[in-house]
């Protein structure tokens, strides 16, 4: 099952990275993951939430440009070679990943991987049929 | 001391008066019995072609704006029957339409006449080779000079604009002797010519330089680095071209070819004509042209007019170096660029127009970046979508204006507001 990711603009300039992160913490919002794409001229910070909802309506009340995207989030097991194998399934079915982030939990020798991928219900069909579990958001926000 | 043509240019200035006389009351007459938009701009005004009995009635006359022109777009003010017209040229306008003036060939004779007389001014004649390397097609830098140096029977380069390379091969090799192009370009070719070490082979003695705003000290060092004598040359589209006025060797301002252009300067705010010496808007009154001859037009650049005794023997008025603009028109590396263009492009891609120009100029070439506040639809989660975007931006700018900025996403609400109303234009030029 696919899980809201939300997207936020940041000018590159000092200081805006950190004003964007204030304003999820000055409202209580906990991060599960986070990562960065950048560019010469801005970057985007990816993040995935406990609240999405309510992330995106005080982003916006801040001021800030957001989008929110449906990813995969893959459990997979913390040990070497785990990442390649799941990898390797979706690009042997010719599923091309636009971008992906991983984090580690709390939960001993477990660790999440997040997909951006085309078509999730086809990269999650295809997970599934390798015995690749997909995290659902409950399943996330309670780690 | 050489003239093109000295019968005019070093006229008395009675003469001169007289000739712009006959030719203001006969261009009146034409245009309020031939065009309807003069016509009802005239009587709006009350006043009839038998008021304008010479230079002195000029004042009675309507001004022309660039928004007239563009009511009038495409045909409105054409004043001969279209079989008549050879040529069109064409400049950007303030808000994606585009300015065309229209020739005839007694239009294009004279308008390279014109310019002949600014090439002879500096010092060329028939024994030149004359590098033309300003853009050619709807521009009318390139036919301007290219027209001129025909007339003097200077052999003629049509090298247009760009390849830098190219131009300094056919300049060493051909033994170009006059340059005629935007003088940021001239910067840039003095600064390759000195680093491939080829300025030996180079033969150039003299520069025609318009089409943008430069200072003093630039010429200076276009002059001391190519050892040449740097000479400015003004005009616009609307008017003819480059070749409305041009310096002589006193450098000191351009001549107006009075027996085709009237000048005057304005209060840019209450229209009243105001003395020579006095800063304001340049006005100018075509009367020798067939197809396009504008009355009064506002060109908004702001210089100074002067009738002083001038060393070169010529009597023709002098207008000063621009000292700026009436309006917001930037001049960015030779091409006119109005805010209110990059306003349409955005609006038309479905962007809100929050947006700033950021004008600079580094090695003598202006730099244009156009910085957009950035929006959900513009946003995306994909740095590849969000640059899709940012081209598309790009290659819009880029047909409404002729020429590429670079395009910079910044926060919402990130451009500065002065008194609530947001300033659009920054211009770093130090000119």
């Amino acid at each position: 099952m696919a899980i809201d990711q939300i997207s936020v603009f940041v000018e590159n300039s000092v200081g805006r990275l950190a004003e964007v992160t204030a304003v999820l913490g000055d409202a209580g919002i906990d991060m599960r993951a986070m990562c960065i794409a950048d560019t010469t001229d801005f970057g985007i910070l990816r993040v995935i939430v406990s609240n999405p909802n309510r992330a995106i309506e005080i982003l916006k009340a801040a001021g800030c440009v957001v989008s929110v995207t449906q990813v995969l989030a893959v459990s997979i097991p913390d040990t070497p070679g785990s990442l390649s194998r799941v990898i390797g399934i979706l690009s042997d079915s010719g599923i091309s990943v636009e971008y992906a982030y991983a984090f580690i939990t709390r939960k001993k020798g477990n660790a999440y991987v997040i997909f951006r991928v085309e078509n999730n219900e086809q990269a999650e069909e295809i997970l599934a049929g390798n015995g690749v579990k997909t995290a659902d958001t409950s399943e996330l926000y309670e780690l | 001391m050489s003239y093109y043509q000295p019968e005019i240019e070093c006229a008395s200035r009675e003469k001169i008066r007289e000739l712009q006389s006959e030719r203001l009351v006969r261009t009146v007459k034409r245009v309020y019995d031939d065009v309807a938009y003069y016509r009802k701009m005239m009587d709006g005004q009350g006043v009839k072609p038998s008021d304008i009995r010479s230079v002195d009635d000029l004042y009675k006359l309507p001004f022309l704006t660039k928004d007239d022109l563009r009511d009038c777009y495409p045909y409105g003010l054409l004043a001969v029957p279209l079989s008549d017209v050879v040529r069109i040229q064409s400049t950007s306008g303030t808000t994606g339409k585009r300015v065309v003036a229209f020739y005839t060939q007694r239009d294009i004779d004279m308008w390279d006449e014109c310019c002949a007389r600014a090439i002879v001014a500096a010092g060329g004649d028939k024994n030149d080779v004359v590098h033309v390397s300003y853009g050619y097609g709807l521009f009318t830098g390139g036919p301007g000079l290219n027209g001129g140096s025909h007339k003097v029977g200077s052999m003629t380069l049509p090298m247009s604009s760009g390849n830098t390379d190219r131009q300094i091969q056919f300049m060493c090799d051909l033994g170009s002797t006059i340059l005629c192009c935007t003088p940021s370009y001239a910067a840039f070719l003095a600064e390759t010519i000195i680093n491939q070490g080829v300025l030996d082979q180079i033969k150039l003695k003299a520069g025609i330089f318009g089409a943008e705003a430069w200072s003093e000290e630039m010429r200076r060092d276009i002059e001391a680095r190519m050892r040449i004598k740097a000479y400015d040359i003004y005009g616009l589209t609307e008017i003819a071209g480059p070749g409305v006025s041009f310096e002589c060797s006193e450098q000191t301002g351009m001549h107006v070819n009075e027996d085709s252009f009237i000048a005057e300067t304005i209060d840019p705010e209450t229209g009243e004509v105001l003395p020579d010496g006095t800063k304001g808007e340049l006005v100018f009154t075509c009367i020798n042209k067939d197809a396009f001859p504008l009355l009064r037009y506002r060109t908004r650049d702001i210089c100074v007019l002067s009738r002083k005794e001038c060393s070169c023997g010529r009597t023709l008025v002098k207008m000063s170096r621009l000292m700026g603009r009436s309006d917001d028109m930037l001049i960015i590396r030779g091409v006119n660029v109005f805010p209110s263009q990059i306003e349409t492009v955005l609006l038309n891609c479905g962007l809100t127009s929050n947006y700033q120009i950021i004008v600079d100029r580094v090695n003598y070439t202006d730099t244009f970046e156009v910085q957009v506040e950035v929006t959900p639809e513009m946003f995306s989660d994909t740095v590849k979508k969000i640059s899709t975007r940012e081209d598309e931006l790009v290659t819009s700018m880029r047909a409404m204006l002729g020429i590429s900025p670079k395009v910079t996403l910044v926060a919402p609400r990130s451009i500065a507001r002065s008194e609530g109303k947001a300033v659009r234009v920054i211009d770093r030029r130090k000119i």
